[in-house]
């Protein structure tokens, strides 16, 4: 019991891991864009996660610097996929990914 | 104390990272994401990372998760996501591959986690008073150049953000689109 109670960063790495693993299986899985794309932003978490982890285990500043840079490309991210979103939606009135099928062979 | 918080924590950001997956309704799958996002910032914080939590919370668990509600508003919601899968195979290979990638990345983290190198840009700081000094001199300093950068970043962000939410030329013509949306993303284009 108490060897549970004693919080190693193991416990952090695997938790990131589970989440990473959810988030690109329901990307694989899910269909709506808008779904898909919180699915990328758990997996951008979960990342954020371990680095966070290993700047508190290795005692090293630059994983939370590299979290604040994840954070800036995270919002440059959902802006412009929001916007591609909303573009696609005004064509052909929904955000599925099957029916964007125009580049298929 | 500090295992307990991190166990209640970490089931709350499973049951969020599943209900991200899984629920049928997109708001639901956003508010499910909110969850995770407010456990990860408490993470943060059992971590000593006291200006990323805050950051998490303000610019993740506030604007990024609004402006999901506010699209899914925009857009109305679409409940009936068809459940055939055009590929027969994808959702067991998904299941597969997915416990494969779990398997590799838990092996990878528990043979591999401590390198013993020494910190090449500075220690976190003391835990009692925070690490926003720390951080912010090494942000301005090491990472000076980085961080302009993200500033062009940005900006090309907003305008293709900008540029690809507004309506083409001949398209605004034609009067199909509804007057609401019309109205909520380029008020100047009335014609």
């Amino acid at each position: 019991m108490l060897a549970i109670l004693s919080l190693t960063p193991s416990y952090y790495l695997v938790l990131g891991a589970l989440l990473f693993t959810i988030g690109s299986v329901g990307l694989l899985v899910r269909r709506n864009t808008l779904v898909m794309f919180m699915c990328i932003e758990l997996m951008l978490n979960a990342v954020n996660l371990t680095f966070v982890t290993y700047a508190n285990a290795l005692n090293d500043i630059g994983g939370q610097v590299i979290v604040f840079f994840t954070l800036v490309v995270a919002a440059a991210e959902v802006a412009v996929g929001l916007a591609i979103i909303i573009a696609i939606f005004r064509r052909r009135q929904n955000v599925t990914a099957d029916d964007i099928d125009l580049l298929k062979g | 104390m500090e295992a307990i918080v991190f166990f209640v924590c970490a089931a709350l950001a499973l049951v969020g990272a599943f209900g991200v997956v899984l629920a049928r309704n997109p708001v639901h799958n956003a508010l499910f994401l909110l969850l995770t996002l407010v456990t990860m910032a408490v993470f943060f914080l059992l971590q000593h990372a006291q200006l990323v939590a805050i950051i998490q919370v303000v610019v993740y668990a506030s604007a990024i998760v609004v402006l999901f509600v506010f699209v899914i508003t925009l857009l109305g919601v679409d409940e009936h996501e068809s459940l055939d899968e055009p590929l027969p195979l994808q959702r067991p290979a998904a299941i597969v591959l997915g416990a494969v990638l779990l398997v590799q990345v838990i092996v990878l983290a528990g043979r591999h986690w401590v390198t013993g190198a020494a910190s090449q840009r500075g220690a976190l700081g003391s835990a009692r008073s925070g690490n926003v000094q720390t951080l912010a001199r090494s942000l301005f300093t090491t990472f000076l150049w980085a961080f302009e950068l993200t500033a062009v970043l940005l900006v090309i962000a907003v305008v293709g953000g900008v540029v690809l939410a507004r309506r083409g030329r001949q398209e605004r013509r034609v009067p199909a689109v509804k007057p609401a949306d019309s109205t909520a993303t380029a008020p100047k284009e009335t014609v």
